[in-house]
């Protein structure tokens, strides 16, 4: 699946876009595998609560299921207006 | 109802004024704009705004498809734009269309309490000095949502 980043989450991985292969289950079992993955993911990934997800571009939480998921994007809380 | 994303300024007085023109239903038409405010003393050079293109326009047009139900609109715009602003460009605007000022109103407030919170759009200041830094959101942004 297609996994996002944006604003300070994209800095700090250094990263849009990736693709990824991955049999996690729900979102905090795919944040597990990218933070084993290498430091710069640990540290992005260090606080959840200061991070957003969306699954299949709509907003959702970190239990939500992957099952069929094409697209994760991972982002800090928006700021428009 | 119209949505739209664009990262070109917009005509703030041709959009108000051809907002639910032809319309003699509605008695009230609210618009509210966001503009680009510098920090005192000239201190910010610009505004980057970075956004997620495949779910902003779908989150914008669930949001203001919302307010149309919730307060029986007559019609609703929304356009938010994206990319770099200097200070005093306008960031965004809405106008919301109903037969009373109250709903009226009230749709326009709705709509920026969750643009402000629920549309992917995250801001980055730069400064005149170089600097650069994200926007933090705000504890009493995520606290308006509460209200509706």
């Amino acid at each position: 699946m297609d996994v996002l980043y944006f604003a300070w989450v994209r800095e700090r991985i250094g990263l849009p876009k990736e693709t990824v292969t991955t049999d996690a289950a729900t979102v905090a079992d795919l944040v597990e595998e990218l933070r084993a993955k290498e430091e710069r993911y640990a540290v992005a990934f260090s606080d959840l609560s200061a991070l957003r997800v969306a699954v299949d571009q709509e907003l959702t939480d970190f239990d939500a299921p992957l099952a069929g998921a094409r697209e994760v994007a991972f982002f800090p809380p928006m700021t428009g207006g | 109802m119209r949505v739209v994303v664009q990262e070109a300024p917009f005509d703030f007085g041709a959009e108000a004024e051809a907002f639910a023109s032809g319309r003699h239903d509605m008695g009230a038409v609210v618009t509210f704009t966001g503009v680009v405010r510098d920090f005192g003393g000239g201190g910010l050079d610009a505004m980057e705004i970075e956004h997620y293109p495949g779910m902003t326009q779908k989150a914008l047009e669930k949001i203001a498809s919302e307010a149309v139900e919730r307060w029986s609109l007559g019609d609703a715009l929304v356009i938010h734009r994206y990319g770099r602003m200097e200070p005093g460009e306008k960031i965004m605007m809405v106008a919301t269309a109903a037969p009373h000022r109250k709903d009226a109103f009230e749709a326009a407030e709705y709509l920026m309490d969750y643009l402000k919170s629920r549309a992917p759009f995250w801001k980055k200041e730069h400064s005149a000095s170089g600097e650069t830094d994200w926007v933090a959101a705000k504890d009493e942004d995520e606290d308006a949502l509460t209200r509706w």
